[in-house]
């Protein structure tokens, strides 16, 4: 062939080069070191000193959790145990177990509701997060928070069943209306919902909590990492559909929507979630008839939800704007209305961009649910900064029992964040 | 070629008036007094330089685009800002884009049975069936569950073309077509849209496919600045144009 290449530019290949094995050195794990960690000199003392730094840290952390003490009920027998060894006293956590989990008031007694509602949360969270589960399951999910009202409130179970009845009077009014315009079938199903509570509101006895077949417990002994938990979810749930809404009604070509949506949305954003959680506590009070006492757990998790409402409409909004115009013509040229559009083509789309957004802030937002410990609810970071910290027993045992506080904040928002991930592959559409 | 064009039928029912029609971009007096009527069965091409306002002209067919003056008429039913009109509208008017704007995150079949399901209120089995009768007419009915995103450009316009057939349009509009594809998927894209014609619907499509409009169109319009310069049957439009505008332009693309 190379002569014929002398002699001449032209060039037909005739046989296949066969594909060949790279050269040892070129593969597996020797390989990948000398790529990764000792690529150059500089490199090869970066990769020591890091070696340094994490021998350091492992070597103080390692011992203090092997030789901590689980046992004990208090600070002092605890330091005993040790007898000057460097180690963690765990025991605090054995001990306070109950009341880092479900407060320091709510009854012991009755610690199996709120468990038993968390294992639920799972069941009525599998269709929404999963949906390859059979859609029937969303049934449950859409009765499970009356549920999980009922088994962590207790008291009668008529409230629930009224709620539920208030829901499905005006999600019934809704439908019948909507076919009209959408704005009848909204402000309807509110009407409606509202006519209902009202109207089962005088029916209830008063005295129908007392001899319930759950004993009523009251908001003001929630706490604990069940709090954290609860208004985690609530808000969470909440926020995401307003978000949604905010986001659409900040798009609207209707200026009056459009303006109130702005105007919610920016001052929101300009004020710190604390101020609002003060607001909630106290002020709140001010502008209600002094007989109407509006829940404080109520209150808190309005707040929450608008706070972050705002922030998730925001994030939402990034995504309508990252659609390109065409997917919106398509859907208008093929004669889809305005909430077809949005439903089946638009917000599917803008969602799906902003999930690792959204996941960002409902992550965001379970950590900050510890700063109601400011306004004095005994959340979990409440009830250590409290009860526990300032009990004559374990004054003074702080890196065991905020770890532990970060360790249950960590799993449950690395959980989020692996869902999402999973969330966003499963969604991959676009095989770019 | 000429005779095919012949054979097909024009009747005389009218499909679209437009009359004195005007519209601005803000102060951009983007379409000037357009006057057309278009029979059921007619295939108009339309062309012109970029920015002549042919896109927009079919775009203002369907209300994509707004009018701010006279009047478009598209089978009986005035184009008004009453939105049931403008849904009515545009349930009978199919588009295709230049850019196809498939739904990327439905399948193939999804795209198409998406609008009959929930405009036309179609049974899920009786829109799949109708959705795979088009597929097969566009020749890709064994791509039907796969995502736009897996699909060459040629077979996305196609399924673009079967979405919009699903509806079973009396009067389809295309924007550019062929202008985002490779040659080599031009004719596939083109073959159909032939198919489609000779089978007597009525058609209006912005192209620069000339060899397209000598072969299938009836009418071939030129358009520039806003305005209809000329309109004539393509065999004299092509071989003996009026005016100097159509002139130079017909000079600056069939030159090459």
């Amino acid at each position: 062939m190379s002569d014929i290449h002398a002699n001449s530019v032209a060039f037909v290949r005739k046989t296949e080069i066969p594909p060949a094995p790279p050269p040892y050195a070129a593969t597996g794990p020797v390989k990948w070191l000398r790529e990764n960690l000792f690529a150059t000199p500089a490199n090869s003392l970066l990769t020591i000193a890091a070696l340094y730094v994490i021998w350091l840290i492992l070597s103080g952390a390692l011992p203090w959790i092997a030789n901590g003490i689980w046992t004990t009920s208090s600070l002092t027998e605890c330091r005993q145990a040790l007898d000057g060894v460097a180690g963690a006293c765990f025991s605090v956590l054995t001990e306070r177990w109950n009341q880092l989990l479900f407060g320091f008031q709510y009854p012991s007694e009755f610690y199996w509701r709120p468990t038993l509602a968390l294992v639920l949360l799972f069941v009525a969270a599998a269709p929404v997060l999963f949906f390859d589960l059979p859609r029937k399951l969303l049934v449950f999910t859409a009765v499970y928070p009356f549920i999980a009202f009922w088994l962590i409130w207790g008291g009668t179970i008529l409230t629930p069943i009224l709620a539920l009845a208030g829901v499905i009077a005006g999600a019934l009014v809704y439908q019948r209306l909507v076919t009209g315009s959408f704005a009848y079938g909204f402000f309807g199903g509110i009407i409606a919902a509202f006519i209902v509570w009202t109207v089962g509101g005088w029916i209830i006895p008063a005295g129908a909590s007392d001899s319930a077949m759950l004993t009523a417990v009251p908001s003001r002994d929630l706490g604990g990492f069940m709090l954290n938990m609860m208004l985690g979810v609530t808000c969470v749930t909440l926020s995401v559909p307003i978000g949604i809404a905010l986001a659409l009604g900040r798009q609207s070509s209707m200026p009056l929507i459009k303006m109130i949506c702005v105007v919610f949305i920016e001052f929101i954003r300009g004020v710190p979630l604390i101020t609002l959680l003060f607001v909630a506590s106290v002020m709140l009070a001010y502008f209600f008839p002094p007989e109407s006492t509006l829940d404080l757990f109520l209150r808190v998790v309005i707040m929450i939800t608008m706070f972050s409402s705002a922030y998730i409409a925001e994030v939402i909004r990034g995504g309508l704007a990252a659609l390109p115009k065409g997917q919106y013509e398509a859907a208008d040229s093929l004669g889809l209305d305005y909430p077809q559009a949005m439903r089946l083509i638009i917000l599917p789309q803008a969602l799906k961009i902003s999930i690792p957004g959204i996941v960002n802030i409902a992550v965001g937002l379970f950590k900050d649910t510890t700063l109601v410990s400011v306004i004095g609810m005994f959340d979990i970071v409440g009830m250590i900064r409290g009860p526990i910290l300032a009990s004559t027993e374990w004054n003074g045992v702080y890196w065991e029992l905020l770890g532990f506080a970060s360790v249950l904040f960590f799993i449950v928002c690395y959980g989020i964040s692996q869902y999402s991930q999973w969330l966003e592959r499963r969604l991959a559409t676009d095989h770019r | 070629m000429a005779e095919a064009a012949t054979q097909m039928k024009v009747s005389d029912e009218i499909a679209i008036t437009i009359t004195k029609m005007n519209k601005w971009y803000g102060s951009f007096h983007v379409l000037r007094d357009i006057d057309l009527v278009v029979n059921r069965g007619e295939r108009i091409v339309i062309c012109g330089p970029s920015g002549s306002g042919k896109s927009t002209l079919i775009r203002c067919i369907n209300a994509l685009e707004e009018h701010q003056q006279g009047s478009i008429e598209v089978d009986g039913t005035l184009l008004s800002s009453d939105l049931k009109n403008i849904d009515k509208i545009r349930s009978e008017v199919g588009m295709c884009f230049q850019h196809f704007n498939l739904f990327p995150h439905l399948t193939i079949l999804e795209n198409c049975t998406l609008a009959p399901i929930w405009v036309r209120k179609t049974p899920k089995k009786e829109a799949e069936e109708t959705a795979m009768h088009f597929l097969e007419k566009v020749k890709i009915p064994d791509q039907a569950n796969k995502y736009p995103g897996q699909l060459s450009g040629g077979q996305q316009q196609r399924v673009a073309i079967a979405r919009s057939l699903c509806m079973r349009p009396r009067i389809m509009l295309f924007d550019e077509p062929t202008s985002a594809l490779d040659p080599e998927m031009i004719k596939e894209v083109l073959d159909t849209m032939i198919e489609l014609a000779e089978e007597g619907m009525t058609m209006l499509c912005v192209t620069h496919e000339m060899g397209f409009a000598r072969q299938v169109a009836n009418r071939v319009i030129f358009m520039d600045a806003g305005q209809i310069v000329e309109q004539n049957e393509p065999e004299a439009f092509f071989n003996n144009p009026q005016s100097p505008r159509t002139q130079l332009f017909l000079s600056q693309i069939l030159g090459h």
